[in-house]
C-alpha cells in the first residue's frame, strides 16, 4: 500500500512537470490523436482501391484496426516511454533510478508516462467502439467477455513487446530503432487480416511470435466467422494466455538486462 | 557495516579492428578488492580516473553487478536485495540528479517521502535540520533546473538524508563547487559525521575533502586497493616529511648543516631556505639556525597530500 502511494506520488509528479510547460503540453495533446487517425486512414484508404482485402470487407477489418489500435495506444501511452531506456542506458541515468527503493521498472515508465497520448487512447476505443457497432455481432456472454478483453491483452502484449525491445539496449547500447521494428512494425502488422501476408512471414509473426492471437483471431471469434486460414474458433479466446506468455518473457528479459547494466564511467 | 571480498568488475570492451571486425578486450574497472568498513566510520576513497572508484560505489549500491567476488551492506547482498538496501542508504552521485528537473526543491523532497516510505514527523524533523544546515531557505521554491550547482548539491544532499540512511555515499560530492560551497559542503558532512551514526564512503579528486572529513583512506589503482590507512600512515610511508623555511637577514655561511636535517633549496639570493626535517624535531632545527644567522621569519610546512599521492599515482 505504502508502496502503491508511492507510485502515484511519482506520477502525478510527472503530470505537474509535463504541465509546467503548458503550450507544448496542449499542442502534443491534440498533435498525437493525429497519429492514431493516420492509422485508420490508411486502410479506409486500402478499402477504396479494392472491396475486400485477405476475403475481409472493410466493416471486418475496422473491427482488427480497432482492437490493435485501442490495445496499442493503450500501451502506448503507459509503456511505450520505455524506449527512452537506450538514452538511459547510454547516459548513465539509470544509475539515479536503482538507487531509489523501488523497483526500476515501474519508475521508469512513471518518470515519463506521457499524459499526452492520452487522447489516443480514447480515439482507438472510439473506433472500436464503431467497429462493434458496424458489424452484426451475436452477442453470448463469451464474445461479450472477448470484446471487454481483447483490447486490454492486445494492450499487454504490446506492453510486453515494447518491454522486450527496449531491453534490448542493456546488451547493445546503440539498439537505435530496431526495437520499433517489433513494437510498430506489429502494429502494423495486427492491423490488417492476417490472410494478406506471406506463408513463411505469417508463420513467423502471427503464430510463432503471437501477432495473429491479438486482434485478428478474436475479431473472427467475434464475428463468428470461419478463419480462412484454418484455426478453430476458440483460438480467439487465447489472447489473454498470448499475452501472459510476452508479459512473462518481457520480465525475464528485463531482468536479465537489468544485471547487464553497465553504467557509464563517472 | 560494508563487507567486500575480493570484489571484481569486469568490462568487455570491443575495440575496432579493421572495417566491420571488432576484437573483444576484457578490461578490469575493480581487480579484487578486500575491503571491511565498520559502523561510523568515514572513509575516503580516492585514485586517479579510470581506477575504479565509480565502479566499486556502484557495485555496493546495487546499481551494477560484481563480476565475482562478495560484498554486503547493512546486511544486505546489493544486486538482489536492491530495493530493500535504497531504504538503508543514501547515495549522491555528483554528476546525476535524484531531483526532479521540472518541479521546486520543495516538491522533490515531498515525492522522495512517498518514494521511501517516511512517516512525516521524522521527515519533516530532517529536512528542517538539513535546512539550518545547507541554508536550503532561499531557494526551496525554485525548480530543479534553475539552480546553480552548489544550490542543487546541497538539495542532492538533503535529498539523500532524508530517510535517515544508515550509510551515505558521496560519489563527488564537491565536483565542479566553487569554495565557498564546498566549505558549506564539508563542514555539513564533518557534522554529520561527528555524530557518529552514519558511515560515510567518499570518493572525490579534492584532497582537502579527505583532510578535512576522513581518519581512513583507502587510495585504489588499476583496480587494486594501494593504500588503506590514516593520513599520517601515508606520509610514513612513502616518507613525506615536515620542512622549516626560513627567511634569514643574511645568507647561509658556506658549509652550515643542521644535523638531522637537509638542504633542501635556496632562493631569494640565499636569504630564503628550506630544509627537510628527516630526523631532527621541529625545535631543534629552529635553535640550531638561529644560533648561525640571524632569522627574520620562518614557518614549519607539513607535507602536502597532493604530493604524496601524486607520487602514488605515477608509480605504476
Amino acid at each position: 500500500m505504502a508502496e502503491f502511494r508511492a507510485y502515484v506520488a511519482l506520477g502525478t509528479a510527472q503530470i505537474r512537470s509535463a504541465a509546467s510547460y503548458r503550450a507544448s503540453f496542449l499542442v502534443e495533446l491534440f498533435g498525437n490523436v493525429g497519429a492514431t487517425v493516420f492509422d485508420v486512414l490508411t486502410v479506409l484508404v486500402l478499402f477504396r482501391a479494392t472491396p475486400a482485402v485477405g476475403g475481409f470487407t472493410l466493416r471486418e477489418a475496422i473491427l482488427i484496426v480497432g482492437i490493435s489500435s485501442a490495445g496499442f495506444a493503450l500501451a502506448d501511452m503507459l509503456v511505450g516511454n520505455v524506449d527512452k531506456l537506450k538514452t538511459y542506458v547510454r547516459t548513465g541515468t539509470l544509475d539515479a533510478v536503482l538507487v531509489r527503493p523501488l523497483p526500476a521498472l515501474p519508475q521508469l515508465l512513471l518518470m515519463d508516462l506521457p499524459v499526452r497520448k492520452a487522447l489516443r487512447v480514447v480515439f482507438g476505443f472510439v473506433v472500436l467502439g464503431l467497429a462493434v457497432a458496424a458489424n452484426d455481432v451475436a452477442w453470448t456472454p463469451a464474445r461479450v467477455l472477448l470484446i471487454a478483453l481483447a483490447p486490454l491483452m492486445a494492450g499487454v502484449f504490446f506492453s510486453a513487446i515494447f518491454v522486450t525491445s527496449a531491453s534490448l539496449a542493456f546488451w547493445w547500447v546503440d539498439s537505435g530503432e530496431i526495437g520499433s521494428a517489433f513494437t510498430y512494425g506489429g502494429r502494423d502488422f495486427t492491423s490488417y487480416p492476417i490472410s494478406v501476408y506471406g506463408s513463411w512471414f505469417r508463420n513467423l509473426f502471427a503464430y510463432a511470435m503471437g501477432f495473429g492471437f491479438v486482434a485478428y483471431q478474436p475479431a473472427l471469434t467475434l464475428l463468428g466467422r470461419d478463419d480462412p486460414l484454418g484455426l478453430p474458433s476458440w483460438t480467439g479466446f487465447l489472447s489473454p494466455l498470448v499475452a501472459l506468455v510476452a508479459a512473462v518473457i518481457a520480465g525475464v528479459v528485463w531482468r536479465s538486462g537489468i544485471r547487464h547494466y553497465r553504467s557509464t564511467g563517472s | 557495516m560494508i563487507q567486500m571480498q575480493d570484489l571484481k568488475k569486469d568490462f568487455v570492451v570491443r575495440v575496432k579492428a579493421g572495417r566491420l571486425r571488432r576484437k573483444k578486450r576484457v578490461v578490469a574497472a575493480v581487480d579484487g578488492v578486500s575491503l571491511s568498513i565498520g559502523r561510523g566510520e568515514m572513509v575516503g576513497y580516492i585514485g586517479p580516473n579510470g581506477a575504479g572508484k565509480s565502479t566499486t560505489l556502484k557495485m555496493l549500491t546495487g546499481v551494477l553487478t560484481p563480476s565475482s567476488g562478495t560484498v554486503s551492506v547493512c546486511g544486505l547482498t546489493p544486486v538482489p536485495q536492491r530495493t530493500k538496501l535504497a531504504l538503508r542508504i543514501g547515495v549522491v552521485f555528483g554528476q546525476r540528479s535524484q531531483l526532479w528537473w521540472d518541479l521546486p526543491l520543495r516538491e522533490s523532497f515531498a515525492l522522495l517521502r512517498h518514494v521511501y516510505r517516511v512517516p512525516p514527523a521524522e521527515h519533516a524533523a530532517r529536512l528542517e535540520r538539513c535546512r539550518e544546515l545547507l541554508d536550503l531557505d532561499e531557494f526551496m521554491e525554485t525548480p530543479v533546473r534553475q539552480l546553480s550547482l552548489g544550490q542543487r548539491m546541497r538539495g542532492e544532499l538533503t535529498a539523500a538524508l532524508l530517510h535517515g540512511p544508515e550509510v551515505l555515499f558521496l560519489d563527488e560530492p564537491t565536483i565542479g563547487l566553487d569554495v565557498v560551497s564546498k566549505q558549506a559542503v564539508r563542514s555539513f558532512l564533518a557534522e554529520l559525521g561527528a555524530a557518529g551514526d552514519v558511515t560515510l564512503v567518499l570518493t572525490t579528486h579534492d584532497l582537502a575533502d579527505i583532510e578535512r572529513l576522513c581518519e581512513r583512506l583507502v587510495v585504489i589503482d588499476h583496480g587494486r586497493v594501494v593504500h588503506d590507512g590514516s593520513i599520517e600512515a601515508l606520509h610514513a610511508r612513502y616518507g613525506s616529511r615536515r620542512s622549516l623555511v626560513a627567511d634569514l637577514a643574511a645568507p647561509l655561511p658556506d658549509g652550515f648543516t643542521l644535523p638531522g636535517a637537509t638542504l633542501a633549496a635556496v632562493t631569494a639570493n640565499g636569504h630564503r631556505v628550506t630544509f627537510t626535517l628527516d630526523s631532527s624535531t621541529a625545535g631543534a632545527a629552529v635553535a640550531g639556525l638561529v644560533a648561525a644567522v640571524p632569522v627574520r621569519d620562518l614557518s614549519v610546512v607539513e607535507p602536502d597530500i597532493e604530493d604524496v599521492v601524486s607520487r602514488l599515482y605515477s608509480e605504476r
